[in-house]
């Protein structure tokens, strides 16, 4: 089958699709985005995280079918083109929190997401947004460290705008 | 002659490769990709032992998109391979030895297509009894062989893959044991931890035209993956060419070859470039795990805590191949009697051959299984004397020219006591308000189990040994090559090696020390492969310390023969000469020249080798022998809170303190502690494949559970820098301490917390509420 959606902006399509294909499958194999990760493909690990239609799901368990006219934004797309890393993407670099990087799509487009919803997220709202997301090289430390970091200099930078 | 540099060594810059990855661009194993490429995918083995009485694929063949399938067989070169013992076979024949044991490849236009076509592949087994528990094991007369004794590879010692003893002052005799106030034993096991590293095996083998094969790979050992491969391919190795795909992980589960031979041979067979990628329970099935172990300790000590004696047996579970089996053992013999000084030891440790899933290489190699057992040891005895746990362990401390039971001298330093020190003088987190309680800070989190009640805190501490680098006699060495150049205006250092960086930060490491030795700016990281010499194993603590050091010595040989270059044409007779920011300097003189003016169009590369200090083979009767090139010690705090109805774990804090003689970059040291020691935390509550009669009951991320953020606690660590004058700026291996002691601190909380005795890990909710053995 055809499938024909919005893909971090850009409409795009992919030709041959198996019905039994994910979302991770043709993002990864058919369209070049192989910033998803697929660690577990069953829904446990969180590296394939993506928004689609603005909410953050696991790719491995949406069929590709199923995003036919909608948008997905992976972590290719959180970057604005203009201004460079996201606030998200910039804090993972300088906190340390990444070391292989495996899991770092799906945690940033998770914490992306965390941090629209909620702009100064306590400890317990940050481990309890991101309890979906396994990573096994961190121990997490740094991770928290660069989410209350994305958190503070999004904070700073709404209070300059206002 | 090193000189400061902001980018340098101790400073933290960020990660060369951190904006790829959080952009997505970086090009991880998984994610190769070829015009015209095939998939591949094995035939793995449902039993964990049969006879195959047949193989037939006539079917698969005929199945559309299918461009091969390829049995033993079909196999061009020699048929076994192994990282120290060449026991295992590239695709099974004759006998299937464990379950998930791959018999047969295909390679397909699409993965679905290769799964339909490994669906359609008959195989008919014989079922053989497993040989699975110790008992078994130890008498093939009875239950048979894992491996026929001399049938292929020359190892005549039944289901034992290797043994080593350790004896030293009088061994232990009853006249040692007389002298002993008290004694102290326990039986331990330790359960099969997995790596569970998220990026999964995977990789691209593409067909060369001179018949040769370029793999681009996850792996941690470019050169010895080589070494394995070629062989079984019939080529030789310059046709077979390495390098390095983006590594999602390791901990020891990518020493061994997983996916490689098999996307070789299919991509030799077809012609074409074949991806292989491991789902998640095919990893599990892939890859080599920690040996699970049985330890029983019997510990003498004088009623005022000196320890007089210590006897102990380790049986490791080495499953059906050996990989690193004899390694294995060679560490938890000379290092499981712990950082203490025991005058009079007896010791024994074995690996055996089952029929369980293989085990091989985990970070702490060896060393994490003894360390649960000598510390719950050293607890049990500071009980048993009524003595502060910390105290005891503080008494019988090793320190800097202390003894080893294996003879060898402790020739660095080794601050054991000041650890423990430390981790006790952190402030202890503030207790459980129950009156203001979050849920998703008690045992049981989000799931609204309890409200609080039934929940008990306790603290535990622990302190561990491990040696760096690779150990009895392994002339270990770490190839760099360096090259210096103006490009741009500006001088540019490129180096060069073949370490795998599998997260752990040697690239950033390597860029450091450039700068550190050059004066230089930018540095560019050229991409590992097997272009230039080996760069050993990312295992053991041992990169920055063997390819850090190369790249040491590689830019100390450009920077002498730079400054060559600047004696023969300006005849400088300075002795003070330094490279600092782009410019020679000499102390006295200040700045002589540019290196941009100096160097010209002249390009300055070299190549350097890092051996360490020779080792020698512990000897087989008495373990005597300086085995290790350099020891490290890290220690824990636990702080936990238990349900003791629900038998649920919460671990409040975990603090380590550790010695890493120089950080040379701080940020990365705290995050290698922080990722060790939550490893060592899944081992303690909730980590271990499950095998019975040979079957893995738990390959996947629903049923193997690793700690999560939510199971994680907040982890100051206290870092240490006592400079080993036998390393590289005096620095000690990092990566592996860390998960040694977090281990027993959190199992010693929970015992603090519940008074239960908990002889096994991972502690299971049953075995808190008394509703399962223990
Ligand atoms: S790959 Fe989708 S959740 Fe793990
Ligand atoms: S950085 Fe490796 S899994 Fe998170």
């Amino acid at each position: 089958m055809r499938v024909t959606f919005n893909a971090n902006g850009r409409e795009v399509e992919a030709d041959d699709v198996w019905e039994g294909e994910s979302l991770l499958f043709m993002l990864r194999e058919r369209l070049g985005l192989p910033g998803s990760k697929n660690a577990c493909e069953q829904g446990e690990c969180g590296s394939c995280t993506v928004y689609l239609d603005g909410a953050p799901v696991c790719s491995c368990l949406v069929a590709a079918g199923q995003v036919q006219g909608r948008e997905v934004r992976t972590v290719e797309g959180l970057a604005d083109p203009e201004t460079g890393l996201d606030d998200v993407q910039q804090a993972f670099v300088d906190a340390g929190a990444v070391q292989c990087g495996f899991c770092t799509p799906g945690l940033l487009v998770q914490t992306h997401d965390l941090l629209e919803r909620n702009e100064q997220p306590s400890d317990n709202d940050i481990r309890e947004a991101l309890s979906g997301n396994l990573c096994r090289c961190t121990g997490y430390e740094k991770i928290m460290d660069a989410v209350r970091l994305a958190s503070a200099r999004k904070c700073s930078k709404s209070e300059v705008s206002q | 002659m090193t000189t400061a540099h902001p980018d340098g060594i101790g400073g933290s810059p960020l990660r060369p490769d951190g904006i790829l990855k959080v952009t997505g661009q970086f090009a991880y194993s998984s994610d190769m990709w070829h015009e015209d490429m095939l998939w591949g995918m094995a035939l793995r083995s449902p039993h964990a032992h049969a006879r195959i009485l047949s193989v037939d694929t006539s079917e698969a063949v005929k199945h559309p998109g299918v461009y091969a399938v390829m049995t033993y067989d079909d196999i061009p070169g020699s048929k076994f391979y192994g990282l120290e013992i060449k026991d295992q076979p590239a695709l099974a024949t004759g006998k299937i030895r464990y379950h998930g044991e791959a018999i047969a490849i295909v390679a397909a236009d699409h993965p679905e297509t290769a799964r339909r076509a490994l669906a359609k592949i008959k195989v008919e087994y014989e079922l053989l009894p497993t040989i699975t528990t110790e008992e078994q094991c130890l008498d093939p007369e009875t239950y048979g062989y894992v491996h026929t004794p001399d049938e292929y590879k020359g190892h005549a010692s039944g289901n034992v893959v290797h043994s080593q003893k350790v004896v030293s002052g009088l061994g232990v005799t009853d006249e040692v044991r007389a002298m002993a106030d008290v004694v102290i034993k326990g039986d331990y096991v330790v359960g099969m931890q997995d790596q569970a590293f998220l990026g999964p095996e995977s990789g691209m083998a593409v067909p060369a035209e001179d018949g040769g094969i370029d793999l681009y790979i996850a792996t941690q050992w470019l050169h010895v993956d080589r070494e394995q491969i070629a062989p079984v391919l019939g080529l030789p190795e310059n046709k077979v060419r390495l390098t390095l795909a983006g590594v999602g992980g390791a901990f020891g589960g990518r020493e061994d070859l997983s996916m490689q031979i098999h996307a070789c041979l299919l991509a030799q067979r077809t012609g074409k470039p074949v991806k292989i990628v491991y789902s998640r329970e095919e990893s599990f099935f892939g890859h080599v795990h920690r040996h699970p172990a049985k330890l029983t300790y019997e510990t003498g000590a004088t009623r005022d805590g000196k320890l007089v004696y210590c006897d102990a047996r380790i049986v490791l579970d080495g499953g059906a191949y050996a990989s690193a089996s004899p390694a294995v053992v060679g560490n938890a013999a000379s290092l499981g009697m712990g950082p203490y000084e025991i005058p009079n030891v007896n010791m024994l440790a074995v690996a055996l051959y089952s029929n369980n899933p293989s085990c091989g290489a985990m970070r702490g190699f060896g060393a994490v299984q003894a360390c649960f057992a000598y510390e719950a040891q050293m607890d049990k005895l500071a009980a048993e004397l009524d003595m502060d746990p910390v105290e005891l362990r503080q008494l019988n401390a090793v320190e800097q020219g202390s003894i080893m039971p294996t003879g060898q001298e402790i020739d660095s330093p080794a601050p054991v006591a000041d650890l423990l020190r430390r981790v006790k003088a952190l402030p202890l987190p503030a207790p459980l308000d129950t009156t203001h309680l979050d849920i998703r800070e008690i045992p049981g989190a989000l799931s609204n189990t309890s409200h609080g009640e039934g929940i008990v805190r306790g603290v535990g501490y622990a302190v561990g040994i491990k040696n760096v680098g690779f150990s009895e006699g392994f002339d270990d060495y770490s190839t760099a090559r360096v090259r210096l150049e103006v490009i741009g205006g500006e001088p540019v250092a490129m180096v060069h090696t073949a370490m795998a960086e599998v997260g752990q930060g040697g690239v950033t490491v390597h860029g450091q020390i450039a700068r550190t030795e050059l004066g230089v700016e930018r540095v560019t990281i050229h991409p590992a492969n097997t272009e230039v010499g080996s760069a050993g194993s990312t295992s053991a603590s041992r990169q920055t310390y063997m390819t850090g050091g190369a790249v040491k010595l590689a830019a100390e040989a450009v920077r002498n023969e730079l400054l060559a270059l600047g004696r023969k044409r300006y005849g400088w007779t300075y002795n003070d000469l330094s490279l600092v920011g782009g410019k020679v300097v000499s102390a006295s003189a200040g700045v002589l020249v540019s290196i941009v003016d100096l160097l010209g169009d002249t390009v300055i590369d070299l190549t350097r080798e890092h051996h360490h200090r020779p080792t020698v083979p512990f000897d087989k009767e008495t373990g005597q022998g300086f085995g290790h090139v350099q020891y490290t010690f890290c220690a824990h705090r636990a702080v936990v809170d238990v349900d003791v109805e629900l038998g649920l774990v919460k671990v409040v804090e975990l603090a380590a303190a550790q010695d890493v003689g120089k950080a040379l970059n701080p940020l990365s040291v705290v995050g290698q502690i922080q990722g060790g020691s939550t490893q060592g935390l899944g081992l303690a509550v909730m980590e271990e494949i499950i095998v019975k009669d040979g079957k893995v009951r738990n390959p996947s991320f629903t049923d193997y559970l690793i700690p999560t953020i939510l199971d994680t606690p907040p982890q100051p660590v206290e870092v240490l820098e006592l400079a080993d004058e036998h390393a590289p700026y005096g620095l000690r291996g990092v990566g592996e301490a860390p998960t040694l002691s977090s281990t027993p601190a959190v199992v010693a909380a929970i015992r603090q917390a519940t008074g239960l005795a908990l002889n096994r890990v991972p502690v299971r909710p049953e075995h808190l509420t008394g509703t399962g053995e223990s």
